[in-house]
C-alpha cells in the first residue's frame, strides 16, 4: 500500500490505461500544455503527445459529442469537462446521445465512453461554478454515473469505467483532490455499481459518497466518542445504485441518514430514502433524515456558503434526530 | 472631447490597474476567495469603448468584470468590497469577482460560463428593439469564447432579427492556456462574423483611441438601425488567467514586449504629445487613484458581512 492523493490516484489510473490500450486518449479544455486545470494529465502531454492528449478549443458539446463519435469507432475516449457545471453545456450529448445510442439503435452501437468531471462547492467560487448536480445526470438511464470518495476507490473506479463499453460520468470532487490515503500499489479494478460498507457500526445507518463520505466520517469519529457507533455505506455509483449495503446495514441499525451535498429536493437522498421505505419497510424505527445543501444558489461570501453546504455538525445533529427522535 | 473627458479616461484605466493591483494583494492575503481574473493589460478596451456609449446603453461581459463594472460607474469601493464578500458590494457579497452586475448603470454582469451571455446579449437588445428603445447592447467576451456554440447561435440570431448589439471580441491571446491559433480555425476572430454577414473591423485594444473611435462610429450606426457589428479589439493579458496560473503556455520575453505596448503608457503619451495635458496633471490623477484606492479598501474591509437570512434571500421574487 502506498499512502497517495486522490489526484495522483486518478493521474495513476489514466497514464497506466493509456500505457496499455493505445485506443485510450484524453480530450478537453487545457489538458495538455496546462497539464490539466486539476494538474491531474500534468506531465502527459510531453509523454504521450498531443495526439493523445488533445487539448480542445472551449467547446463542450463538441468535446463530448467528438468522443462519442470516436467510441463509436472503437477507441475508448476519455473526456474531460473543466467542472460539471459546464457539462451542462454539453447535456445533449450527455443524456440525449450517449445515454440513448445503445438502446435505441437496438444494440448496434456501442460507447466506451467516459466523461471525467469535477463537481463541488466550498472554493467560495459563487453560483454559476460550485454544483454538485449529481443527481441530475443519475436520473438518465443509459448512461452510469461515479463518484468515488477515497483514493483508492477513485483509481479502481476509474480503470473499470476506462475498460467499460457504457458511457459513464465519472464525478470528482474539487476538494477532494489533496485527500491522502492507502492505494494498493498491486494492479486492481473497483466495480461500477457497487456500494461498500467504509466504516462498521451496529447504531446508525449513514448512506453518503464522494465529498461528503469525508464529512460523514468526521461525524462518526465524534459520535463514537459519544459511544454512538455509525456505519457509513459509500454508494460509489449512483447508477447503477447498487443498494444491499445500505439495505443490510438499515435491517440491523434501524435508522438511517442519507448524505449528500447536492441539494435535497428530487436528490440523491431522495432516492436512497425511497428505496429503504420501498425495500425495508418493517426494519424503520425512525423516520429516514436527510442531509443536504439549502436550497439555494451557492453564495460567494465565505461564511454564507458554508452555511448552505452540509456541515459534521449536520450529521450529527440528524443522527441524534433518528435514534432520539 | 473636452480636455477633462480625455483625463477622465486616463483616470479609468489607472484605477482600474491600481483595483487590480490591490485586488491580487488582497487575494494572496487570503481575503478573497474563489477566481480571480484580472484585467491588467486590457484596460483601453473597455474604457475605450465604454466612453462611447450612451447612459442607456446596455453593457455585458464574461468573468473578467472589475475592469467594465468601474468603467461603467461603479465606485472601486463597491468592486472591492464584493471581492471581500461583503454586503456593500455590488452583488451583496453573494456574486463574487466574477458574478458583478450593476443595473442601475447598465451594468449586466458578470458572466462566468464562457460565451452563456452571449445569446442573452441578443436577448437585451430584443428587448429594446421590440420597446422601440433607442438602446445599443454592448456585448464582450474574449477570443475563446468565440469557439463555443453560443457565440454562434447568438450572432446568427443578431443578424436574422437585426438586433441592435455590438459584439465585441478581447481578442488577448489565449483563452486560459490555449493560444488563439491552437483553437480557433481562423486567427482573426473578426473573421467569424463574416459568415453571420455581420460588417466587423478590427482595432489595436491597446490604444485607447482608437478604440473609442471605432465604438462611437458602430453605435452610430448600429442604433441608427443598422443591425449587429463585430468590433475585434487586439489585446493581451499581462497576469495569468486567474490567480495561480502556472503560465507554462508562454514566454516571459512576450509577455515583456507586449507590456512595452501598456496601454496606459499608451495613452499618457498621447495626452502629452497632443498638449492635452501635462505630466504633472498626470501625476495628480494618479495620486488622487492611489488615495481613493486607499479608502475603497478601507471601506471594503469596515464594511459588515451579509446577514445570515442572506442566504435565502433572492431565491424567487415571489419567495
Ligand atoms: C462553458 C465553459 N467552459 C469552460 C470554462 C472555464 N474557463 C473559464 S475562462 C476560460 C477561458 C476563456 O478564454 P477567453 O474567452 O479568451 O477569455 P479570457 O479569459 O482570455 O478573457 C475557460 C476555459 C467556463 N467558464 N465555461
Ligand atoms: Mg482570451
Amino acid at each position: 500500500m502506498a499512502r497517495i492523493t486522490m489526484r495522483e490516484a486518478i493521474s495513476q489510473a489514466l497514464w497506466e490505461e493509456m500505457e496499455t490500450d493505445p485506443n485510450v486518449f484524453i480530450l478537453g479544455e487545457e489538458v495538455g500544455v496546462w497539464g490539466g486545470t486539476y494538474a491531474v494529465t500534468k506531465g502527459f502531454y510531453d509523454h504521450f503527445g498531443p495526439e493523445r492528449v488533445r487539448d480542445t478549443p472551449i467547446s463542450e458539446a463538441a468535446i463530448v459529442g467528438a468522443a462519442i463519435g470516436a467510441a463509436l469507432t472503437g477507441l475508448r475516449p476519455v473526456a474531460e469537462l473543466m467542472t460539471i457545471n459546464f457539462a451542462f453545456s454539453a447535456m445533449d450529448h450527455i443524456v440525449n446521445e450517449a445515454a440513448k445510442f445503445h438502446y435505441m439503435f437496438g444494440g448496434q452501437f456501442v460507447l466506451p465512453l467516459v466523461i471525467r468531471t469535477v463537481g463541488g462547492g466550498g472554493r467560495q467560487l459563487g453560483a454559476t461554478h460550485s454544483q454538485t448536480p449529481d443527481a441530475v445526470f443519475a436520473h438518465f438511464p443509459g448512461l452510469k454515473v461515479v463518484a468515488p470518495g477515497t483514493p483508492a476507490d477513485a483509481k479502481g473506479l476509474l480503470k473499470s469505467a476506462i475498460r467499460s463499453n457504457d458511457p459513464i460520468l465519472f464525478i470528482e470532487h474539487a476538494t477532494l483532490y489533496q485527500a491522502r490515503d492507502e492505494v494498493p500499489e498491486e494492479e486492481y479494478t473497483t466495480p461500477i455499481g457497487k456500494a461498500a460498507v467504509h466504516r462498521p457500526g451496529d447504531d446508525v445507518t449513514i448512506v453518503t459518497y464522494s465529498k461528503m463520505l469525508e464529512i460523514s466520517t468526521k461525524a462518526a469519529d465524534k459520535l463514537a466518542q459519544e459511544g454512538i457507533q455509525a456505519e457509513i455505506i459509500d454508494l460509489r455509483s449512483l447508477r447503477p445504485l447498487d443498494m444491499e449495503p445500505a439495505l443490510n446495514s438499515f435491517k440491523k441499525t434501524n435508522r438511517a441518514v442519507i448524505v449528500e451535498e447536492g441539494w435535497r429536493s428530487y436528490g440523491v437522498g431522495s432516492e436512497v430514502a425511497a428505496r429503504l421505505y420501498e425495500e425495508a419497510f418493517d426494519y424503520i424505527d425512525a423516520p429516514i433524515r436527510r442531509v443536504a445543501q439549502k436550497e439555494v444558489p451557492l453564495p460567494y461570501n465565505r461564511t454564507l456558503e458554508q452555511m448552505a453546504l452540509p456541515q459534521v455538525e449536520d450529521v450529527i445533529k440528524a443522527v441524534k434526530e433518528v435514534l432520539h427522535g | 472631447m473636452e480636455k477633462e473627458a480625455y483625463l477622465d479616461l486616463y483616470y479609468q484605466m489607472v484605477l482600474i490597474r491600481r483595483v487590480e493591483e490591490v485586488a491580487s494583494q488582497l487575494y494572496q492575503q487570503g481575503k478573497i476567495g474563489g477566481f480571480l481574473h484580472l484585467y491588467i493589460g486590457q484596460e483601453a478596451v473597455s474604457t475605450g469603448l465604454i466612453s462611447a456609449r450612451k447612459p442607456q446603453d446596455r453593457v455585458i461581459t464574461a468573468y473578467r468584470d472589475h475592469g467594465v463594472a468601474i468603467n461603467c460607474g461603479i465606485p472601486a469601493k463597491e468592486v472591492l468590497a464584493e471581492l471581500l464578500g461583503k454586503a456593500t458590494g455590488v452583488s451583496k457579497g453573494k456574486g463574487g469577482s466574477m458574478h458583478m452586475a450593476d443595473v442601475s448603470k447598465n451594468f449586466w454582469g458578470g458572466h462566468a460560463v464562457v460565451g452563456a451571455h452571449l445569446p442573452i446579449a441578443s436577448g437585451l437588445a430584443l428587448g429594446d428593439l421590440y420597446q422601440g428603445n433607442d438602446t445599443v447592447t454592448i456585448c464582450m467576451f474574449g477570443d475563446g469564447a468565440s469557439n463555443i456554440g453560443y457565440f454562434h447561435e447568438a450572432l446568427n440570431l443578431s443578424k436574422v432579427w437585426n438586433l441592435p448589439v455590438l459584439w465585441v471580441c478581447e481578442n488577448n491571446q489565449y483563452g486560459m492556456g490555449t493560444a488563439v491559433e491552437r483553437a480557433s480555425a481562423v486567427s482573426e476572430i473578426r473573421q467569424k462574423a463574416l459568415g453571420y454577414d455581420i460588417p466587423n473591423s478590427r482595432v489595436d485594444g491597446m490604444d485607447l483611441i482608437a478604440v473609442r473611435e471605432a465604438a462611437l462610429d458602430t453605435i452610430q450606426k448600429i442604433r441608427q438601425g443598422e443591425g449587429p457589428y463585430l468590433v475585434e479589439a487586439v489585446t493581451y493579458r499581462y497576469r495569468g488567467h486567474s490567480m495561480g496560473d502556472p503560465e507554462r503556455y508562454r514566454k516571459a520575453e512576450e509577455v515583456k514586449k507586449w507590456e512595452e505596448n501598456d496601454p496606459i503608457g499608451i495613452y499618457m503619451r498621447f495626452l502629452i504629445a497632443h498638449k492635452i495635458a501635462v505630466e504633472s496633471e498626470l501625476d495628480e490623477i494618479e495620486a488622487r487613484v492611489e488615495t481613493e484606492v486607499e479608502e475603497a479598501v478601507q471601506f471594503a474591509e469596515s464594511s459588515p458581512e451579509p446577514a445570515p437570512q442572506a442566504l435565502f434571500e433572492h431565491v424567487y421574487v415571489e419567495g
